[in-house]
């Protein structure tokens, strides 16, 4: 399902202007990551797709509807949204019943739900705290508690707010791997994250946010080799990338296979 | 400065123990890094070292634990927080919500000290310009974005000035400058004496950062030394720590015999310019 923002701006009841005039789509099946330095704007804009904040001005679709015209109960049949802080997003007394929460919600018949949420589980490595209590779990294990509480709802549009924060390498990894299957199902995936390794890796496109606006909008190629901007923006290229332009070398590797791949080149 | 010796802890109601036999020392005036998997018991030795295990979180905790010459089980939360500040994993619970500006978070541990009003407002300022947020200092603790947020919890316990800090993930939700200069902050605060502990999964920068990395694996210390040498362990695949992308590709390189075999694989940027000029001039000659 397509999304898009139109010119969309949003000013805090205390006066913050958080965006200052947004506008990009991001078609059906597409993988975007969306970074930029603290207090960018970036979780402001993802919390207008599933109608937890109206625009100021403008405008924000998703698929046909606009979100002015739809409840947030409605929305969240089309876009889950994975929040930054798990603990505002978990409330129940069981690992199960928060991930059920949006199947049901969503009306699923129980068998549904159930086969959902034993997915969703299982793929965020939880199948063992099916019954504990989300209290008792640590804050990564949290984090991936509310991501498998909206992989349940099999909503067509994704939107993590920072999924890989406080993960472990195999924890990166796993949602390395739910990115890479939600695409390939040809649902729309949009993140935001401060790991640039994860980004390049991953995505297939990248935008950078600074100060409520949109300072680059590419491939993560393309993206992390504007210096600039990224200084703009306080974020840095990834690893190898960073090597590979302190080498000298003129070529853009995203992931360790690339870097490889060029050494072996030069060494012919 | 922190020493613990057959350190044992379960949760209350568990019938399992999360740390055994953990034993540590940290010299006073270092940054040392702490890694481990999710769930690995990170935050809760980052308890046990600053005194919340046993004095708030209960449990069963046995083994003798000293910070800066205190015996903190046998010691209050009270004098504990007074030799040892802990940055919690997250800083929304940090926040004491008993404030309305940053500023007066800022103050908030000043003011139960009985600090001057004076002396209170020249470190809050001190402490803000460090971390960058003058300009959140009037805004509400909660209406800031998660990262301001994190900066704003890491500042309200370097304000305390107490000579062991305790970081348990104090950059997960920074962008990348905001991450650097943190861990800046902390190299200026061991220079100046201070302690640090930092729980940390950013490979690279502890690299820069830590003098000795202690890794936590199966509730015990697994491995300790030097940074470069710990972080470099392709044991930490297994212990699902992960290494940095140019350990792997320096790992990778090595396998394809394009790089000679090392003894110690690169962890940082630094290490591998170090490592990948050899191999433009191996080449050449
Ligand atoms: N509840 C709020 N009330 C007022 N201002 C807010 C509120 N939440 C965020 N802001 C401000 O709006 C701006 C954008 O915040 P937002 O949370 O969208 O940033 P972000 O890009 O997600 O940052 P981070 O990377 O730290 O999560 C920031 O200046 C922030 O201080
Ligand atoms: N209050 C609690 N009661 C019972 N068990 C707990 C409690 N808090 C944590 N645990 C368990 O103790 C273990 C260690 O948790 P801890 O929070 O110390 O891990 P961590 O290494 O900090 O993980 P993370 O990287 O996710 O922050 C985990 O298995 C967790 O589920
Ligand atoms: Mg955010
Ligand atoms: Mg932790």
């Amino acid at each position: 399902m397509e999304v898009s923002f139109n010119d969309v701006k949003y000013t805090y009841p205390g006066g913050v202007e958080a965006l200052k005039g947004i506008t990009f789509n991001v078609p059906t099946g597409q993988s975007l990551a969306i970074v930029g330095q603290n207090g960018a704007g970036k979780t402001t804009l993802v919390r207008h797709l599933n109608g937890i904040f109206q625009p100021t001005s403008g405008t924000v679709t998703v698929g046909d509807w606009t979100t002015a015209g739809h409840t947030i109960a409605e929305l969240s049949a089309r876009v889950g949204y994975v929040f930054q802080n798990p603990d505002e997003q978990l409330f129940a007394r069981k690992v199960f019943d928060d991930v059920a929460f949006g199947p049901r919600n969503l009306k699923f018949d129980e068998e549904a739900v159930a086969s959902a949420v034993t997915e969703a589980l299982e793929e965020t490595g939880l199948t063992k705290e099916a019954q504990s209590h989300p209290h008792h779990l640590s804050l990564s294990e949290r984090k991936r508690v509310a991501l498998a509480a909206v992989l349940a709802m099999k909503t067509p549009v994704v939107v993590l707010d920072e999924p890989t924060t406080g993960q472990d390498h195999n924890g990166v990894r796993m949602i390395a791997s739910i990115v890479k299957k939600l695409r390939e199902a040809n649902r729309t995936v949009i993140a935001i994250t401060h790991d640039m390794d994860f980004c390049a890796e991953n995505f297939e496109r990248v935008i950078v946010m600074a100060q409520g606006e949109v300072l680059a909008d590419s491939s993560p190629e393309n993206v992390f080799n504007l210096p600039e901007v990224l200084a703009k923006a306080r974020v840095e290229a990834p690893q190898l990338e960073r090597l590979a332009s302190s080498l000298g070398w003129k070529s853009h590797p995203m992931n360790v296979d690339a870097f490889v791949d060029n050494l072996e080149a030069k060494s012919r | 400065m922190i020493k613990l010796s057959d350190v044992s802890y379960a949760y209350p109601d568990t019938d399992h123990y999360t740390l055994t036999n953990v034993d540590l020392d940290v010299p006073q005036g270092e940054v040392v890094g702490i890694v481990g998997a999710s769930g690995a018991g990170k935050t809760t030795l980052a308890k046990i070292i600053s005194g919340f295990i046993p004095h708030v979180d209960g449990g069963a905790l046995s083994g003798r634990i000293e910070v800066d010459g205190i015996n903190l089980p046998e010691s209050t939360l009270a004098i504990a927080v007074s030799h040892v500040g802990l940055v919690i994993q997250s800083p929304f619970n940090q926040i004491s919500g008993a404030k309305f500006t940053v500023r007066e978070e800022l103050a908030f541990g000043l003011e139960n000290q009985g600090v001057e009003r004076e002396e209170m407002a020249t470190r809050v300022g001190e402490v803000a310009k460090l971390l960058g947020i003058e300009t959140l200092l009037d805004r509400s603790p909660y209406a800031l974005s998660g990262g301001q947020q994190q900066l704003v919890a890491i500042a309200s316990m370097i304000i305390m000035r107490t000579p062991v800090l305790v970081m348990d993930e104090p950059t997960s939700q920074l962008d990348p400058g905001g991450t650097r200069m943190v861990f800046d902050v902390m190299s200026k605060l061991r220079d100046s004496g201070i302690t640090l502990v930092v729980f940390e999964h950013k490979v690279e920068l502890l690299r820069e950062h830590a003098s000795t990395v202690h890794v936590i694996a199966d509730h015990q210390i697994v491995a300790s030394g030097p940074a470069r040498k710990v972080l470099s362990d392709p044991r930490l695949e297994k212990w699902a720590i992960g290494t940095t992308r140019y350990t792997r590709a320096a790992a990778l390189a090595e396998e394809k015999s394009l790089l000679p075999k090392s003894t110690e694989l690169p962890v940082s940027l630094e290490d591998s310019i170090d490592v990948f000029k050899g191999f433009k001039n191996l080449k050449k000659g």
